[in-house]
């Protein structure tokens, strides 16, 4: 069971993430984000119930949906927010931008532009793990339109012939931009993906913060118990389009609606904590409000802080002088 | 009376060692049967006889090195060819006696052989293959380096597809030698997480040619991490293998990847010719904090150079010059630079002083030394094997053009493969690959000669 002040603390996590989400869609619609910029509105719940049950020096990585697990992983609101401006207070040194962030600090390792290439990564810093034998694991997140990449099933593979400490999360949000699980996936039970790879899956509603804790905590006994891989198929959703520029033609605005309405992550934990009697409307809006003084706060920020210096344009190329 | 003549058992294969006779002098054989091992560059194989016959000669005897291709080795007598057994020769370590080529369509390359680099390093050397040297400078980085560890195809159980890794899991163990399901994008991904996460991937690659399934981890998350976060996060990691054309082995299996990794910034790439700078150059890789693509050619495996004993470490990004000239400089990296070498030796007998430089590392290119050549000889030849179009041939004609203008006396030439895919047929392939012939001709073109 969780107690209050994890529930306050996921509850938080969430908002942050909401309501940055939000101010990066705003700045975008500004023209001061360019590029892609794929926002994690709706999925909240995912990464905040993960990361609620990992532990300093786990490894972590993701795709190019990644604010939200930055901001999870504890890392400065301000440093991303003025990555996704451009700037060089960014934590890329803005030149990363929306899908190339990392921070080596908090063991997140990115922020991956191409299709599933981070879960070959991801199960290399498991594999790092268990060479080192440093007892911590890699959680690897992925989406759905990821799933059916090979070389997702060509890590299963590895992954479980060596028993590598990895957690493997497809959060299916059912859209790969704007094709439906069930218009690509001959198996659309996405969580019984590594079976034939003897990778045990498990199926989590994504949308419950507290579904998702008890899942993560399950497999990381597992994961972290020697006994190799697993699978978490998170069943999510996004409110927000696939990038910026989306269409909206493939699914209605009720289906969207509908979801906010009945299945809202940060609503459900509301409901909950005020049920359980752990705070009251007052102390929630407490916290929305020091939420929205550090999105704010991040967002001036990332506006007033300088673009990188020229001579920034040729650094970080090598290591090494050769 | 049928013999047996020793067969090719991989493509490059020109001569074996007759290690192991498995039958004698008056047995008798059925179709099938093992009658002997033969150790070749690349493994140690069984000879099966095609036809039944009781064996009435052994012409070499086991422990043979160097046995050519087509050599007869065993007599076997069929059922009614009743011949009174010969007798079995000595043992011998001299190479045996060469009938006939069996090869006939070797390319350049096998006639670069019997040139080695004249640059003789000071200090003790001793004589190695670039098997060897490739092989010792992972043994000695390892030894040194607990984060350093070899994963790819073969590398383990079977000693590598082509002996590089031999040795090392007996060494090392499994865990730090480790075999990879035939899965070149995944392993090539698994391995750049690992170096992300603090460890020194070496990935071997059976050839180059597989790595194009895996190009996407070597570009998009090797060599672009460290940029894309702004300096934070390291990808050491060596991606190694034989690159460029064997012999007869098609299209697919013979291309030259030096120039597509050579134009990725983040990228170092290294393409050895001798056994020296394979083992000091591979070192250097493996110390080195960034992403290397380590390209080794197939049939330099077998060639032999004096590498200098103890902690031999070159340079990367520095080119050396083979041989010195002064009337034109021939410039050219891994297998070529055989080809321009014997080259030059022709140049020489009719009077022409020919320069060669090894680039070694193709990114960072050393144009520094290439210039200076250029401002001594004022000629210029780029040897390369591999296409022409947006070569490394492409690259240093633009270097001597926009730096080397007023040092030029001719146009600088290029002299490669054809620009056609690698064709099997011997006559074809022959034509198709890069000749010291044609390197003559077009040094003898820029001298006006």
């Amino acid at each position: 069971m969780a107690t209050k002040e994890q529930l306050l603390d996921m509850y938080r996590q969430m908002v942050l993430i909401r309501r940055f989400e939000e101010r990066a869609g705003q700045l975008y619609g500004m023209g001061q984000i360019g590029g892609f910029c794929h926002l994690y509105i709706g999925q909240e719940a995912v990464v905040v119930g993960m990361q609620a049950e990992l532990k300093r020096g786990d490894s972590i990585i993701t795709g190019y949906r990644d604010h939200g697990h930055m901001l999870a992983c504890g890392i400065d609101a301000k440093a991303v927010m003025a990555e996704l401006t451009g700037r060089a207070a960014g934590i890329s040194g803005g030149k990363g931008g929306s899908m190339h962030m990392f921070s080596v600090e908090h063991g997140f390792f990115g922020g991956h532009g191409i299709v599933a290439a981070q879960v070959p990564l991801g199960a290399g810093l498991g594999f790092a793990h268990k060479y080192r034998n440093d007892g911590h694991i890699a959680v690897t997140y992925f989406g759905d339109g990821a799933a059916n990449q090979g070389q997702v099933y060509e890590s299963f593979n590895m992954a479980e012939l060596w028993k590598l400490p990895v957690i493997f999360i497809i959060e299916n949000n059912q859209y790969a931009m704007g094709t439906s699980v069930n218009r690509a996936s001959a198996e659309d039970q996405l969580y019984r993906r590594g079976e034939s790879f003897r990778v045990p899956g498990l199926q989590v509603d994504g949308m419950d913060v507290l579904a998702v804790r008890g899942a993560a905590k399950l497999a990381v006994e597992w994961v972290r118990g020697g006994n190799g891989p697993l699978l978490l198929e998170m069943k999510t959703y996004r409110y927000r389009g696939h990038s910026m520029s989306d269409p909206a033609k493939y699914r209605s605005r009720e289906e969207v609606q509908a979801m906010r309405d009945k299945s809202d992550p940060i609503e459900g934990l509301k409901k909950e904590i005020i049920e359980a009697g752990h705070a009251d409307e007052a102390a929630l809006k407490a916290i929305d409000r020091e939420v929205r003084d550090i999105v704010a706060e991040s967002a001036d920020f990332a506006l007033e802080a300088p673009e990188p210096a020229l001579s920034e344009l040729h650094t970080d190329v090598l290591l090494g002088t050769y | 009376m049928p013999q047996i003549l020793l067969p090719a058992m991989s493509p490059t294969m020109e001569e074996g060692t007759l290690a192991k006779w498995l039958v004698a002098v008056g047995d008798v054989v059925k179709p099938g049967d093992v009658i002997a091992e033969i150790e070749t560059d690349k493994a140690t194989m069984e000879l099966e006889a095609d036809d039944g016959g009781t064996v009435t000669a052994l012409l070499v005897a086991a422990g043979t090195e160097g046995v050519k291709v087509g050599t007869p080795i065993i007599t076997i007598a069929g059922e009614d060819e009743a011949q009174a057994p010969a007798p079995t020769p000595a043992p011998t370590r001299q190479p045996a006696p060469v009938p006939a080529p069996a090869q006939t369509a070797q390319a350049e390359p096998v006639e670069a052989r019997a040139v080695t680099a004249p640059e003789l390093a000071t200090g003790p050397t001793r004589r190695q293959t670039v098997r060897e040297a490739l092989r010792d400078a992972m043994a000695e980085e390892m030894r040194a380096d607990q984060t350093v560890f070899v994963m790819g195809e073969e590398v383990a159980e079977y000693q590598g597809a082509y002996k590089v890794t031999q040795g090392l899991l007996d060494e090392f163990g499994g865990g730090r030698v480790i075999d990879t399901p035939i899965t070149e994008y995944g392993f090539a991904g698994l391995g750049a997480g690992a170096a992300m996460g603090g460890l020194k991937p070496i990935v071997e690659f059976m050839t180059f040619n597989f790595a194009m399934q895996a190009i996407d981890h070597i570009i998009n998350s090797a060599a672009k991490t460290l940029y894309m976060s702004g300096g934070q996060m390291r990808c050491p990691i060596v991606f190694r293998g034989p690159n460029g054309a064997a012999s007869r082995v098609g299209a697919q299996h013979s291309q030259n990847y030096g120039p597509w990794y050579a134009s990725v910034p983040g990228l170092i790439v290294i393409a050895p010719y001798s056994a020296d700078d394979a083992k000091g150059l591979l070192k250097a890789a493996i110390r080195s904090p960034d992403p290397v693509v380590f390209l080794e050619n197939e049939l330099l495996y077998g060639q032999s150079f004096d590498v200098p004993e103890g902690d031999h470490v070159v340079p990367i990004g520095k080119a050396r010059i083979v041989r010195e000239g002064t009337d034109v400089t021939l410039v050219s990296y891994s297998i070529g630079v055989g080809v321009a070498l014997a080259a030059a030796e022709t140049l020489a007998a009719d009077g022409i002083s020919a320069e060669v430089v090894d680039l070694r590392t193709l990114r960072p290119l050393d144009r520094a030394t290439v210039l200076a050549s250029l401002k001594k000889t004022n000629r210029m030849v780029v040897v390369e094997e591999g296409w022409p179009t947006c070569s490394i041939a492409s690259e240093i004609i633009a270097i001597a053009m926009t730096e080397g203008f007023d040092d030029l006396d001719a146009p600088v030439l290029r002299v490669t493969n054809a620009d056609v895919p690698l064709p099997y047929a011997a006559n074809l392939e022959k034509a198709a690959l890069v000749k010291a012939d044609d390197v003559v001709t077009a040094a003898r073109s820029v001298c006006y000669r």
